[in-house]
This record gives C-alpha cells, sequence and structure tokens, in this order.
C-alpha cells in the first residue's frame, strides 16, 4: 500500500499550548480517511500544517512521497481544500471564483470545463450571480467545486458538513462517496460527528488535546461485537433485577439512571428483543449503537483549550 | 517797517529768481521734448530683478497716453509689475498742479550731468521729493529718484538711441522699494530641498527691486484706446 | 506571475470600494476647479496679500495666475495630502481583507509561494496607485489646462517666488507625477506592512493614516530640534519633494533659467530614501507573511 500523507510526530506548540502533539499517522490511496476529534482537539492545527498554512514546530509531513516543505508547490498542485467555511469572493460570481482559483492552482481550464465543475455540485444555473446571494449550502458546494475544479490526487475536506441542514449533509456525503468510489480520489476529511465518519470513511482517528487515541479501519473499529444497547424500560429497577437472572445477563453492562446498557454483537439483537418479550418487560426504547460512539462522547466530558477558533 | 520787509523779500525772490532761471530753461527744455508725445506703444523685453522672485525675461507692451496713463501687459505671460512703474512716464515727473519749488544741485563731476531737485508746492503730493540728472547738452533726464510718501524710493536710469528726440529711452532700469515677502508654511507646504540656506542674509535684507525694460521699438503718436488703460 | 497579477487586478477592479478612490479624486478635482472657476480671484487675494503692497495686483494678472498649471499645482498641493488614505483603501486591504473574508488561506493552499504571493499583491496594489495618479493627472493637470487655459506657472513658496515660462512646464509635471508615484508607492508600502498584521482592513488603513498625519505634522512644522535630527529620516519630508521639479534655478539677476531644477539632486536623494522605505517596508512585510502561521 502507498501511503499518499504520512505524517510523523507532528507537533505544534503555540506559546503555552500543545495543540498537536507527537501524532503520526498515515492515509493511503484511494482511501477516505476520517479525521475525528472534538472542537479544539487539534484538527483544524493539523490540517492547516498539511497544507502548509501553519509552520509545524517539529515532525515531517509527507505527501505523495516528498518532503511537504521541500516540495510545496509541486504537492499542492496535487491537492484540492476546503478549510473550515469555504469562504470565497463574494462581490464575485462563482464562475469568477472558480475561475480565479483554477489558475491559482496553475492548471488551464476551459470555460467548459469550468461549467461542468459547476453542474457537477448543482451550481449551473446560478453560475453567474454573485457569492454574497448563495444559501450557506450553495457556498459549501461552491467550496467544493474551487477544491476540484484543478483536479487533484488528495482532497482536504475541513467540517464539510458544518452549518449544513440535513439534506445538505446528505448531498455532501454523496459527492464525497462519488469522488473516492468512482473518480477514485484520496480524501481527508475531519468531522466532529463520529456517525458522519461511520458512513463515508474507510479509516479513521481520533485525536484528542493534539495526540492519537485510536487509529484504524472503519470496519475493525466498528467492531459488530462491540454493540452497546440502551434499555429504556416502564421499570428500569426491576428490569435490571430480571436481567440479572435471565440468560442475558453476561450483557448486561450496567445501569444509568435513565436506561441499563447492554454489551452484545449486533447479530444478536433480534433474539434479544425476542427474549425481553418472552420475559413481559415493557420496553419503551431500544436504541443500539457502537461502542466506540460512547468512547467519543467521553471525550467532551473534559474542558479542552480552545486552540483555534472556529 | 513794511517797505523794508518787502524790499528784502525782493532781494530774496530776487536771488532765487536768478538760479531758477537757468534750471528753469533746462527743464523748459526737457519738457518740450517729452511734449511731443502724445501717446506711444512700446514694445520691449522687461527683466525682474527682485530677490523674492525668480521670473523669466517677459515680453511687454508699454503703453502712454497723456496725461498720465501707463500701462506695461506682459503680451502672453505674467509678469509682477511694480508699483509706481507709472513713473517710467517721465512727464509724470512734472504733472503737479501747483508746480514746484527748484533747486539747482551743481553737476555730478563723474558724468557732468545737472543735478535738480523738484519740491512739489503741494503738500499733500504723493511725489515728496524728486532728483533729476539731466544731459543739459541733450536735454535728456538720464537718472531720476523719487521719493514718495506711501510707496518708498524709486529710482530710474535711462539710456537713449533712436528716440531721445521725443525723449523716450532706450533702456529703462526702475528701481524701487519691496516689502519682506513670507507666506506660513502651513500654506505653502513647502519641500525643503536646502537651497535657500546658501542664500546670505545680507541678499535678503536688500529690498530692493529692480525692472529694466529694452524697447525695440515705439509707436509715437498714433493714438492709444483708452481701453488699453483699464 | 503576470497571471496572477492579472487576477489581482481583476479582484480589485471588480469591487466598489475600488471606484471610491476614483470617485472621490474626480469630485475633490471638480469642486475645486468649479471653486476657482468662479471665486479664484478671493482664493488668489489671501496668497497675493503679501506682495500686493509692492506690486500691481489687477484683474488681468490674477486671471492669468489662475491658469491651468497653477489651478493644477494648487490640487495637487492640496490633494497629495489626502492621496494617501485613498491609496491605503486598496494596500491595506490587500492582506488583511483577504484574511477577513476568510478567501486569504484558500489562496495560501495553491502552489504559489508566499513570496510570489505577496510580490503580486503588492505590484496590485502599485498598479491601482498608478491609475488612481493617471486619474488624478487627466482630471487636474489636463481638465484645468483645459478649462483654464496656460500661462506662465508662478508658484509661491513660503521665502519666495518661481515663475516658469509655460512652455517650460509640462516635462515638470510628468516629472512631478513620476515622483508622486514614488512617494504614494511608499505610503502603500506602509498599508501593505500593516496589513499583514491585521484580521481586517479597517485597522491598516486608519494606522497609515495616523502615521502619515504625524508624521507630515513633524515634517512640515518648524520645531528647530527635530530639523536635523527627526525630519531627514522621516519619509513624509521627502514625500513632498515633487514640488522640487517646479523649484527653478535663476542667473545672478534673478531671471529664471528655462529647463533647470534648483536642487536636482536633492530630490533624487529624497526619491532614494523613498525607495528605500519601500524595499524595507515590502521586505519587512513578505519576511513576516513568510514566517506568519494562518489561523484566519
Amino acid at each position: 500500500m502507498n501511503a499518499v500523507i504520512e505524517v510523523k510526530h507532528l507537533t505544534k506548540d503555540f506559546k503555552d499550548v500543545k495543540a498537536v502533539n507527537d501524532l503520526s499517522f498515515s492515509v493511503e490511496s484511494g482511501q477516505v480517511y476520517g479525521f475525528l476529534g472534538q472542537n479544539g482537539a487539534g484538527k483544524s492545527t493539523t490540517i492547516r500544517m498539511l497544507l502548509t498554512l501553519i509552520k509545524p514546530s517539529s515532525g515531517d509531513i509527507e505527501i505523495f512521497g516528498m518532503n511537504l516543505l521541500k516540495h510545496r508547490n509541486e504537492i499542492l498542485r496535487q491537492v484540492g481544500a476546503i478549510i473550515e467555511r469555504p469562504d470565497l469572493y463574494k462581490y464575485l460570481t462563482a464562475l469568477e471564483n472558480l475561475r480565479i482559483f483554477a489558475a491559482m492552482s496553475g492548471v488551464k481550464v476551459s470555460e467548459k470545463a469550468l461549467m461542468d465543475q459547476l453542474a457537477m455540485v448543482g451550481l449551473a444555473e446560478r453560475a453567474h450571480s454573485k457569492v454574497k446571494t448563495y444559501s450557506q449550502g450553495m457556498k459549501q458546494r461552491l467550496g467544493i467545486a474551487t477544491a476540484l475544479v484543478h483536479d487533484p490526487k488528495l482532497i482536504i475536506l475541513d467540517e464539510p458538513t458544518n452549518g449544513l441542514d440535513p439534506q445538505g449533509i446528505a448531498d455532501i456525503r454523496n459527492l464525497i462517496l462519488h469522488l473516492s468510489k468512482e473518480m477514485n480520489k484520496t480524501l481527508l476529511i475531519s468531522s466532529h460527528l463520529l456517525s458522519e465518519m461511520e458512513l463515508i470513511a474507510d479509516s479513521m482517528i481520533i485525536i484528542d488535546k493534539g495526540k492519537k487515541v485510536v487509529e484504524g479501519k472503519v470496519n475493525e473499529l466498528f467492531d459488530p461485537a462491540e454493540t452497546v444497547v440502551e434499555l429504556k424500560t416502564t421499570d428500569d429497577a426491576a428490569t435490571y433485577e430480571k436481567l440479572q437472572q435471565s440468560a442475558l445477563k453476561n450483557m448486561v453492562q450496567g445501569k444509568r439512571n435513565d436506561c441499563i446498557l447492554l454489551k452484545l454483537h449486533r447479530d444478536e439483537i433480534p433474539a434479544v428483543m425476542k427474549e425481553l418479550v418472552q420475559m413481559d418487560i415493557e420496553v419503551l426504547s431500544f436504541y443500539s449503537k457502537h461502542s466506540l460512539e460512547d468512547y467519543f462522547l467521553s471525550l467532551t466530558a473534559h474542558p479542552h483549550v480552545e486552540t483555534l477558533k472556529n | 517797517m513794511m517797505k523794508k520787509t518787502l524790499l528784502l523779500f525782493f532781494v530774496f525772490v530776487n536771488v532765487l529768481m536768478v538760479n531758477a532761471q537757468t534750471t528753469e530753461e533746462i527743464i523748459q527744455k526737457v519738457k518740450i521734448k517729452l511734449e511731443k508725445v502724445n501717446d506711444y506703444e512700446a514694445r520691449g523685453k522687461m527683466k525682474t530683478n527682485v530677490v523674492f522672485i525668480k521670473a523669466p525675461i517677459a515680453n511687454v507692451k508699454v503703453f502712454y497716453k497723456k496725461p498720465n496713463k501707463l500701462r506695461i501687459n506682459n503680451e502672453s505671460g505674467i509678469s509682477f509689475i511694480p508699483k509706481g512703474s507709472v513713473n517710467i512716464n517721465l512727464n509724470n515727473i512734472f504733472i503737479n498742479t501747483s508746480g514746484f519749488d527748484m533747486i539747482d544741485m551743481g553737476k555730478e563731476s563723474k558724468t557732468n550731468f545737472r543735478i535738480i531737485k523738484l519740491l512739489p508746492k503741494d503738500e499733500n503730493a504723493e511725489v515728496v521729493l524728486s532728483t533729476l540728472y539731466i544731459d543739459e547738452t541733450l536735454s535728456l533726464i538720464r537718472k531720476a529718484k523719487t521719493t514718495t510718501k506711501e510707496n518708498g524710493t524709486y529710482e530710474l536710469e535711462m539710456s537713449y538711441g533712436k528716440y531721445a528726440d521725443y525723449g523716450l529711452a532706450d533702456k529703462v532700469i526702475f528701481t524701487f522699494n519691496t516689502k519682506d515677502y513670507k507666506l506660513p508654511k502651513g500654506i505653502t507646504f513647502d519641500y525643503d530641498d536646502g537651497s535657500k540656506k546658501e542664500q546670505t542674509p545680507d541678499k535678503l535684507k536688500d529690498k530692493k527691486g529692480k525692472v529694466e525694460i529694452s524697447y525695440s521699438g515705439y509707436i509715437i503718436n498714433k493714438g492709444v484706446p483708452d481701453s488699453v488703460f483699464k | 506571475m503576470w497571471k496572477l497579477l492579472k487576477i489581482e487586478l481583476f479582484k480589485i477592479f471588480k469591487r466598489p470600494r475600488t471606484y471610491i478612490a476614483f470617485g472621490a479624486v474626480a469630485a475633490i478635482v471638480f469642486l475645486f476647479q468649479i471653486g476657482l472657476k468662479f471665486d479664484g480671484k478671493s482664493y488668489l487675494d489671501l496668497i497675493l496679500n503679501n506682495v500686493s503692497d509692492s506690486f500691481e495686483v489687477s484683474d488681468d494678472f490674477k486671471s492669468r495666475l489662475l491658469n491651468g498649471y497653477f489651478i493644477c499645482f494648487a490640487i495637487l498641493n492640496i490633494l497629495l495630502i489626502q492621496m494617501p488614505l485613498l491609496v491605503a483603501l486598496i494596500a491595506g486591504d490587500s492582506i488583511a481583507g483577504e484574511a477577513n473574508m476568510g478567501t486569504l488561506r484558500l489562496s495560501l493552499t495553491k502552489p504559489i509561494s508566499r513570496t510570489d504571493y505577496m510580490l503580486v499583491k503588492f505590484a496590485a496594489s502599485v498598479i491601482y496607485t498608478l491609475i488612481l495618479l493617471l486619474w488624478l493627472a487627466v482630471l487636474a493637470l489636463f481638465g484645468s489646462m483645459l478649462i483654464f487655459g496656460t500661462n506662465t506657472l508662478v508658484v509661491f513658496r513660503s521665502e519666495g517666488i518661481e515663475m516658469m515660462n509655460s512652455f517650460d512646464v509640462l516635462w515638470r509635471y510628468v516629472a512631478a507625477f513620476g515622483y508622486a508615484a514614488v512617494a504614494l508607492t511608499t505610503v502603500s508600502a506602509l498599508a501593505f506592512l500593516l496589513s499583514v498584521f491585521a484580521e481586517n482592513s479597517i485597522g491598516p488603513i486608519i494606522a497609515t493614516m495616523s502615521i502619515v498625519i504625524v508624521l507630515t505634522i513633524l515634517s512640515e512644522f518648524n520645531i528647530p530640534i527635530y530639523d536635523k535630527t527627526v525630519k531627514p529620516y522621516l519619509f513624509t519630508t521627502h514625500m513632498v519633494a515633487w514640488k522640487g521639479f517646479f523649484y527653478v534655478q535663476a542667473d545672478a539677476d534673478n531671471k529664471t533659467i528655462d529647463g533647470t531644477i534648483q536642487n536636482l539632486p536633492a530630490i533624487l536623494r529624497s526619491m532614494g530614501i523613498l525607495i528605500a522605505y519601500i524595499i524595507g517596508f515590502v521586505g519587512t512585510a513578505i519576511w513576516i507573511f513568510k514566517r506568519k502561521d494562518i489561523l484566519t
């Protein structure tokens, strides 16, 4: 496997705050790589270092097998990116914006190709409208078009679904899958929503306080044997007692004040349901999720130092 | 007593008259020459030399009309024309309704010009004193110094040529007093290129300005419309 | 580089803000011309007050004095103090404005070195300055020549009067506008430098103006202890050197010598100092920007 991004011992100090702390990871060609962390975990700082906006305090970044700082322009010619909000020139039209960023990427793009690009993100009809008249979702899509206009091999999207409505989020998700599966691009996508990443990423990393927490392939990280169920019944205390006596007792993880937690293999869910009915337990809700999600949420429990404003 | 006084007076006047007759004659001859000219239009080049003005040489037209109208016009450009420049017309010296007392000051040793002082009898006259240096043989005024009440002292120096018969000079140098010149820096926002420091303080104190007109030709007594003097 | 410069210029001239400066210059020049056309003589009285004791100040004299060359000089005298604001409007915005819009981070992920990016940005604001100056020249010089005609140019300095034949003036304006371009580029470079530190364009614009105003006051006011110590090093002292082209040499009789400049070496020295400032400002801006973490 050849790594498109290879990050080794990356560290960034801002005065007295370590925003990124000895971070290493690699992104393989053709992958959708999820870059997860809560706000202030160091995602944006890392992405900005990948794009040479911020200079690392120490550590190495290689992209396409080349040292980033030594081969900056050569590398960036093959990279498309959105960093946080996709801010563009509001007083220019979508087409003008696209033309400018295509030219700045050092490639010659025909007017037809520009229009095709706008059509791909569904903005062909508004190509000649000034960007200041655009909605947030339209701006996001135009931002993606500018990131893709020079046909880069590597696409870096920082929180691409931020501020979008559910339809917008779904559109972006489909676009990402299209780029990955049909156009064979490598994508690095940062997010603070694990569920979102689970749907699109092949691999992911979770960072906290600038440090790696877990990294791996999604299908391995979301091992079905690690499924967690939150069970609510009419009488949780009685149910808990009953479950302790039943065949399900090995699954019971504990009791929270509002629900009972079960840990099981995802395939066991139908059998568990049946069992609950037979035990005459009145179920109010049965919510299954992956244990990673619980873990991820627990990271928010401690206060983070905001090193970058969003 | 009365007689005695009267006699004394007559003797005194007589003494004056003897002297005055010769000066009067000289002046009369000069005046006759000048009075041949009713009007003229002259072309010339004017050089201004004032310590605080850097001026190019100007092509001027000078218009004159009896009794005391004079106008210097720059033909195309701009010139600072000193006040009192009307006095470059020599006729102006003699215009005084109440007449003059004349004092013969003898001859200038170097040039042999006769020096005559004219004191206007009218106390309210602008001119307080004129001193004329006259070439007796040609009946031409070569130099004149005029002291005025308001505008200081003027000096005229003439050299004559073709138009000497009319008492009109080929070249006039008019020297006059200038007042201090200074504008606030807040208005001018000057660039200090360091050059003004070269000027010596003495030069700045010299408040005499000079205008030199070299005439190339006169058109005499062909009429000049009044409109040019407006 | 040329392609990038074209992009920058496209961006500048697509913005409504850019035309504020052109409108402002046109308005000031036009108001000035109208004012002088109808009431120029009372304007002159203020200046001529000093000489009217010794010289004839006729209406004809005044109307000759109020020629196109004179009007242009008067406009430049006033406007070149205000122009820095208009120049700072664009130069101060060039980096800070991008940071504020959020386009800076996107632009800097493009395969363009930061040095190139900065040079192109600066070049674009210099071109804008030149076009603005050209606009001023068209309106203030050619416009005034058209409305008021041409004649001898009389320049009133604090301690003397300079007069130039009308045929000897135009080349001086060409030189003066050339010099003014360097002077305004200095302001542009300062605004550009300040622009690197800010995340919105108001800060650098106001800071540039404040610096120019304070230093101009220091340069123009007579405070003897500053004359030798501070003034020669202020760029504002040298920004007015365009006037040096209208200070002529004279012979011993104070006669203007056509085609001469009183102290060309002083003007060139002033220009050298301004160029040193420009290099200093832009060099510092690039040096800082190259090391800067982009957090906007």
